[in-house]
């Protein structure tokens, strides 16, 4: 048993990959030139594997970060098609650009004192908004499955709410940009309308300003002084003896027994 | 070439085989005997890699000369500058400032705007784009005791109590104070975070919390804040600059010791650039792309470890550094979804670990750092993890376990990100197991600072990953965003004072460049690698031995 686990190595450490014996490798062409990897790979792995090491074009290597938008086709279709290269997996014949920039129209603004109405602030910042032609590309193309031209078409409409939640997942990669013919850069105007909407639409939580004041007059320093210089068995004690919350309690009507350190 | 390979389908009748039995005990409540507390202790001695004495030693040098900690960090520790310190001109700067950040992650953003608000100019040198980093990979959400059950105190219980009490009591306490105040900060940025309708903030139990505190917004509350930071970064272009794809290289001191700018590097055009500036913020992250002992990591393209290499070379004390936080269950398989961190919720719902023969090995539910060790004594002195076809091991996690206890349609009710993230890849775990192994997750220790965000340097500040002492050696879910912008404002508000007080005329030296070279010379470290290292390298080995050149 144990030579046939010496005998098993050297596994992948880290990221790098190291195919099994037999491993069926295929054709892909990065920006044109063709290199053969290993089956199963994601872009972003298969263009390691071909010996590239990314300065622009990658980030969190998870999914969220947006810098590795990618367009891509396959030989003998004409259809262009587009992902995250962290999360699209490489397939036999596949022609690759990645797209680690693009330049967007990003006006600034100040979110504090807005003249006018959210709405009015939107077209004034973004007026090639309202010029969307309406031809989906932006949707087709979003990695993110984002449903692009119709949270363009709620702004247009000055729903800045449904806009806001239908761009949440937005990881801000730019390929909507590109492509659009309407020149319009959504995702940060739908950026703008995010943070207008968390600012001035969604109501504010009472309970944190109170908190907040709470805390700028000094009420838990004390409390935390005392915490700070305890023992280590006292402070165990505390900790072993705390009240939990239920899971399933009311939002704001638990109380714990002992109110002292509230 | 999606779902599970012949060979994996072929192992996955034996976890079939032996899964209606399994389901028949755990409904009767029959489970596999947690370790004793003298098992526990002697797996984590042989198995943790924080505990296991192979692949860790002593760094030979520096203010931490003789601790003992995982051979990669001593490694980069011991690393020699990429700058030939005779050849370069400090004479003059290419940039001045007030306040330079390194590092524009959360930490760094939240220390550049802070500062921006006293009315500093800044610059933030970033590796990579601005936004770069872990934080944009945070799921879960952000701890602060804001409701009426809860206070700082008891956040303060929680965090302390989850670090084994080996945290530093004026660290957690400003974190746990200043909670509230950061999340009002973020409501006021205009942070969608989830709200009932009346405005009042939807929190969460998290591992280890005694109240409902952890707030979010949808399954991306790391990349939400980070977005809404970089934003308003941009908004104040007039006082902050930032230089993407210009990784800070070398500290500058002046004659008196004291931080007073950087080396940067750009990436592109391979030139380095002097900036000199009145205080400096390191907030790089951590080190998961340094793949501690081999091990995946769920960390960003950038984590190498670049803020400590630089700081321990100028003099900068480190703290836990030794402490490495290793989540239990990380993806395998398939190869994209390597590093994926697979919530602790599946365990929850009942799914168990399995060997390749389909049978149980350890208790699903233990700590943290135990489950992982379970799980590296199984595939490797037991050997019986499951290769997958990229040469990685693990273990089987029965996830179709979870519909038959507790009835069909539950995973993708339950867990709707994790379905979605298999199905993709044509794998459905409400009818297949995934591959699992630990993955490294999380640097619990870095620059030492105190509650200020100061190092030992003078005019040096640090906040986030690449510090320690606020998790101590075990970080609660909830607290690192926390961390990031307590820390980060801190740090930014001191420096901020302390640099309106400070002139900008130093003597801009890389002395301690030199002193530390000769330093490594005198320990007999030899051939000592050029760091910090900025990127991966995951070129494969054929590639590798053709670069001739």
């Amino acid at each position: 048993m144990a030579d046939d686990n010496k005998k098993q190595k050297p596994l992948a450490t880290g990221d790098r990959t190291i195919p099994p014996a037999g491993a069926k490798m295929i054709a892909i062409y990065i920006m044109g030139r063709e290199y053969m990897v290993p089956e199963t790979l994601t872009i972003m792995k298969a263009i390691e594997y071909a010996g590239y090491q990314y300065v622009r074009g990658c980030g969190c290597r998870g999914g969220i970060c947006g810098a590795c938008g990618t367009f891509y086709r396959f030989t003998g279709d004409y259809k262009l098609r587009s992902g995250l290269a962290c999360q699209t997996v490489a397939e036999p014949g596949m022609i690759i650009m990645q797209l680690p920039f693009f330049p967007a129209n990003r006006p600034d603004y100040k979110l504090e004192n807005m003249q006018g109405t959210p709405h009015e602030e939107l077209r004034k910042l973004y007026p090639e908004v309202f010029k969307c032609v309406g031809c989906g590309t932006c949707s087709r193309t979003c990695p993110m499955d984002i449903d692009v031209m119709d949270y363009i078409a709620l702004m247009k409409r000055g729903d800045l709410k449904g806009a806001a939640i239908k761009s949440f997942d937005c990881v801000m990669c730019g390929l909507c940009a590109s492509r659009c013919p309407a020149q319009i850069s959504q995702f940060t105007a739908a950026m703008f309308v995010r943070r207008v909407y968390g600012k001035h639409i969604l109501p504010k939580a009472e309970h944190l300003k109170k908190r907040v004041e709470e805390i700028k007059s000094g009420k838990y320093e004390k409390l935390l002084k005392e915490l700070e210089g305890m023992k280590q068995e006292d402070v165990k004690k505390l900790y072993v003896e705390r009240e939990r919350e239920p899971d399933l309690a009311e939002p704001g009507k638990w109380m714990p027994k002992d109110t002292s350190k509230l | 070439m999606s779902g599970y390979t012949p060979e994996l389908k072929e192992l996955i009748k034996k976890v079939e085989a032996t899964r209606p039995a399994r389901v028949e005990k755990a409904r009767r409540g029959e489970h596999f005997p947690a370790l004793t507390m003298d098992e526990r202790k002697k797996w984590l001695d042989n198995y943790h890699p924080d505990f296991k004495e192979e692949g860790r030693r002593a760094v030979a040098v520096g203010p931490n000369i003789g601790t003992i900690m995982p051979e990669e960090v001593a490694f980069a520790l011991e690393s020699t500058s990429r700058l030939d310190t005779k050849k370069i001109n400090l004479s003059k700067a290419d940039y001045e400032t007030d306040l330079l950040v390194i590092g524009a992650g959360g930490a760094g953003t939240a220390a550049a705007l802070a500062a921006a608000d006293k009315g500093l100019k800044v610059i933030i040198s970033n590796k990579l784009r601005h936004g770069d980093s872990n934080t944009v990979m945070a799921e879960g959400g952000i701890q602060a005791a804001d409701q009426e059950s809860d206070s700082p105190y008891y956040h303060y219980l929680d965090v302390i109590g989850g670090g084994h009490f080996s945290n530093r009591p004026e660290l957690v306490a400003a974190m746990a104070n200043d909670a509230p105040l950061i999340i009002h900060w973020l409501e006021d940025l205009g942070m969608m975070f989830d709200k009932h309708a009346d405005g009042r903030m939807v929190v969460r139990h998290g591992g280890g919390t005694s109240r409902k505190r952890m707030h979010s917004a949808g399954d991306m509350t790391g990349a939400e804040i980070m977005r809404v930071l970089r934003d308003e970064a941009k908004n104040r272009a007039e006082s902050i600059k930032v230089l993407e794809f210009s990784p800070a290289v070398e500290l500058l001191l002046d004659e008196k010791g004291a931080a007073c700018g950087a080396v940067l590097y750009n990436l592109e055009t391979k030139e380095y650039y002097i900036v000199r500036s009145k205080a400096v913020v390191i907030a790089t992250g951590g080190f998961g792309r340094l793949h501690i002992q081999g091990f995946p990591t769920t960390n960003h393209y950038g984590a190498t470890a670049d803020g400590i290499v630089i700081a321990y070379r100028a003099g900068a004390a480190l703290e836990d550094i030794e402490s490495t936080q290793y989540h239990p269950t990380g993806a395998i398989y398939p190869e994209q979804n390597v590093g994926l961190l697979i919530t602790e919720k599946v365990r929850g719902l009942g799914a168990q670990l399995l060997n390749i023969d389909g049978e149980q090995f350890c208790f699903p539910l233990e700590p943290r750092d135990v489950e992982s060790a379970c799980i590296i004594r199984e595939c490797t002195d037991i050997s019986k993890g499951v290769i997958t076809p990229t040469g990685r091991f693990g273990v089987w996690l029965d996830s179709p376990m979870i519909d038959l206890l507790h009835g069909e349609g539950t995973i993708k009710k339950e867990l709707p990100a994790k379905y979605i993230q298999f199905k993709r890849y044509h794998i459905d775990i409400s009818k297949e197991p995934m591959l699992l192994y630990p993955t490294l997750h999380y640097q619990n220790g870095g620059i030492k600072i105190d509650a200020n965000g100061r190092s030992a340097i003078d005019g040096l500040y640090a906040a986030g990953e690449v510090t320690g002492g606020v998790h101590g050696r075990n970080r609660l879910m909830g607290n690192s965003l926390l961390d990031i912008l307590v820390f980060g404002r801190r740090a930014g508000l001191n420096a901020a004072e302390a640099a309106k007080t400070k002139s900008n005329t130093g003597k801009l030296s890389l002395a301690h460049v030199d002193k530390f070279s000769a330093e490594l010379k005198k320990a007999g470290v030899k051939n000592p690698s050029v760091g910090p290292i900025l990127l991966p390298d995951y070129a494969p080995e054929h590639v590798k031995t053709r670069q001739w050149g």
